[in-house]
């Protein structure tokens, strides 16, 4: 007890149909490569964006509690308070004094990937007669990595964070006039200077960036910032970016220092990718509902259109069950063909467009490996909105008084 | 049961429209007995309830009132599943104007009932149902029968009225069904390809033993059948044996 008739019939209504079944599969097929496209391009985007803005942050940063003036409130006497103006006093470099203990703390903190202390403050590079105000970003080298992905942006050297070893910005490089290899001095407020050497050059994707940050030892960096033994900040990466601001919470709770998560200091970044989603989530909606109206509408037709037909195969035996099937399978069907279609178009679009759509450095926007978790999506909802698209004229067909259909 | 009538319709009534100010009653109550294997023709004039007599007959409509007896079942109060299911076992259609399904070949409107049957169960329930070669098998060798051995693969458009008739012939008696139903089977067709269709019909009732109900028009035809029933006005007129034959 197969569907062999239903198939059969349903098959041959949808080619007796032609141009109605090539116009309504062409639809949805549309319907599908464009979403299939902006969804591509929407992941292109913003993986860019977040590799772009992301790409020398950590996600979650934790950083000793800013120095605040508590205002003074005197009592005048007369049953009135003044209110001074208070002055946000000046920010010295704050550390955060025995890290160790809160760093087994962080490691702990589920949510957390990898962590590492950060020693970072302003300095002077000079070499020469040239001087540039830097920031100098003391670390270790091997769990900074595993943080922030450095690695990407290397361009030439290695990347290794011996004492005296400095890893810089090609635009810095450039300004000092320095080649990998080359010393240069960095000096603080207070004159005390170290010489370091540039092991590596990196381009962390912006001109500002490229030209002020310089990477060193931690230690190199505690001397040269004056806070010997502790660190400024200690950075977190996160196993799922999108959770920064729990696991920011949690850690608040827990340290009782500051936490700032890169959702708090990159709000437009993520403000953006948020209205982003949103758009191509309702770009996504309309268009099913399109495809689905469009693939009912034709269905209703053609419930019309063979409606002697339908009398014909109710006289002959076949149950009201078996024309709503016949019409629910036309639905799947055009459905399943259209997403197949949709699928190879949109993956052609991508293709085309990968050629014209780049990214600041020029290389292609999308991943242009074709992404089969996102067809078999597709498909499945295709096949789904098919059939929900086919009750209403399904319906229609199965109640047909075969009577009436036969008599015209 | 072996003796029990085919038909046996007892006061049956059908209006439309029924409980609304339009009702219209088309049956005023038919008495009518049909036996096993007989071969009859329904005649009367345009609007006398011939086509909603069949109807009622083949389970496409539902009596509304009196009692129908097919084949040994009380189908009165059918569900539409139920007559459907009854249709396909018992009941094979002929229509006026052929009724084949266009995008379907000759050989595939024949098979039509078989396939509904092997998908909806009602052939494995009959314990006839057939492996889709035995149906091809069979319906090739029904439109032999008809005498359209050389048009299995063409489709309707391709075939003349008398050979799409014939097909809708192969097609009633594929599943051999105990009664057939004809509505003006050659109602459009030229006096030549009428007798032609007549004889086939004539034929099947003999060697297979299929009742046939034919309503007609065509004097000449009911003439050649064995009973006549009239009917006149959603009543039954006349009904008698054609001493003719």
């Amino acid at each position: 007890m197969g569907w062999g008739f239903e198939w059969t019939v349903a098959l041959r209504f949808l080619r007796e149909g032609r141009m109605q079944t090539v116009l309504i599969i062409g639809g949805a097929a549309i319907g599908v490569s464009v979403i299939f496209f902006i969804t591509a391009v929407l992941q292109g985007v913003q993986q860019d964006l977040i590799r772009r803005v992301m790409g020398s942050q950590a996600h979650v940063v934790v950083k000793p509690l800013e120095e605040t003036v508590a205002p003074l409130v005197a009592d005048t006497g007369d049953g009135r308070s003044r209110l001074p103006v208070v002055q946000a006093r000046p920010q010295r470099l704050t550390s955060i004094d025995g890290w160790a203990p809160l760093a087994n703390l962080i490691e702990t903190t589920p949510g957390v990937r990898a962590m590492a202390p950060v020693a970072t403050g302003a300095a002077l590079a000079i070499k020469g007669n040239s001087t540039r105000s830097i920031n100098i970003i003391g670390t270790e080298a091997e769990s900074y990595l595993r943080v922030v992905r450095l690695d990407d942006k290397l361009k030439s050297g290695i990347l290794d964070l011996r004492p005296g070893d400095a890893v810089i910005g090609i635009e810095l490089a450039k300004d000092l006039g320095a080649v990998l290899g080359d010393r240069f001095r960095v000096q603080n407020a207070e004159g005390v200077s170290e010489v370091l050497r540039i092991r590596a050059l990196l381009d962390l994707g912006s001109r500002e960036l490229n030209r002020r940050n310089v990477y060193a030892d931690l230690r190199v960096a505690q001397t040269l910032l004056g806070i010997p033994g502790r660190v400024t900040n200690i950075d977190i990466a996160l196993h799922d970016m999108m959770q920064a601001d729990e696991v920011a919470a949690r850690l608040r709770a827990s340290t009782g220092q500051l936490v700032e998560s890169w959702i708090q200091t990159n709000s437009f970044l993520f403000t953006a990718i948020n209205n982003q989603n949103v758009m191509t989530y309702l770009i996504r909606s309309f268009i099913t509902i399109v495809v689905a109206l469009g693939i009912a509408s034709v269905l209703v037709v053609s419930v019309v259109q063979k409606r002697k037909e339908i009398g014909i195969l109710r006289a002959v035996g076949a149950t009201r069950r078996q024309m709503l099937i016949v019409f629910l399978l036309q639905g799947a069907i055009v459905g399943t063909a259209g997403a197949l279609i949709g699928s190879a178009f949109g993956q052609a679009l991508i293709v085309i467009f990968s050629k014209i759509l780049r990214n600041a450095e020029g290389d292609p926007l999308f991943n242009l490996a074709f992404d089969w978790s996102l067809v078999g999506v597709v498909l499945v909802s295709a096949i789904v909105l098919g059939l929900l698209s086919a009750v209403l004229p399904a319906r229609n067909a199965a109640r047909l008084d075969p009577a009436q259909a036969i008599r015209g | 049961m072996a003796t029990e009538a085919l038909i046996q319709l007892q006061a049956l009534r059908k209006s439309y429209n029924a409980g609304l100010p339009s009702e219209a009653e088309v049956l005023h109550g038919i008495d009518l007995t049909v036996a096993r294997g007989e071969f009859t023709a329904l005649i009367g004039p345009s609007g006398s309830g011939k086509s909603t007599l069949l109807n009622v007959l083949g389970l496409l409509e539902r009596a509304t009132g009196g009692s129908y007896r097919l084949a040994g079942r009380d189908v009165t109060a059918f569900n539409d599943d139920e007559r459907t299911r009854v249709r396909h076992a018992v009941i094979g259609f002929i229509f006026q104007f052929h009724h084949l399904l266009p995008a379907f070949s000759a050989l595939e409107n024949v098979m039509l009932p078989a396939l509904i049957g092997s998908s909806n169960g009602n052939a494995a329930a009959d314990g006839a149902a057939l492996a889709p070669k035995a149906m091809r098998a069979q319906a090739a060798a029904l439109l032999k029968d008809v005498g359209l051995q050389d048009a299995l693969h063409k489709k309707p458009a391709e075939l003349s009225g008398g050979m799409q008739q014939r097909v809708a012939i192969a097609r009633a008696l594929m599943l051999a069904p105990q009664l057939v139903l004809a509505d003006e089977p050659t109602g459009n067709l030229d006096t030549h390809t009428s007798d032609g269709i007549f004889e086939l019909l004539r034929r099947f009732n003999r060697e297979r033993g299929t009742a046939l109900l034919i309503v007609t028009h065509d004097p000449r035809l009911a003439a050649r059948c064995d009973r006549i029933v009239e009917l006149v006005d959603g009543q039954i007129a006349a009904d008698r044996p054609n001493a003719a034959v």
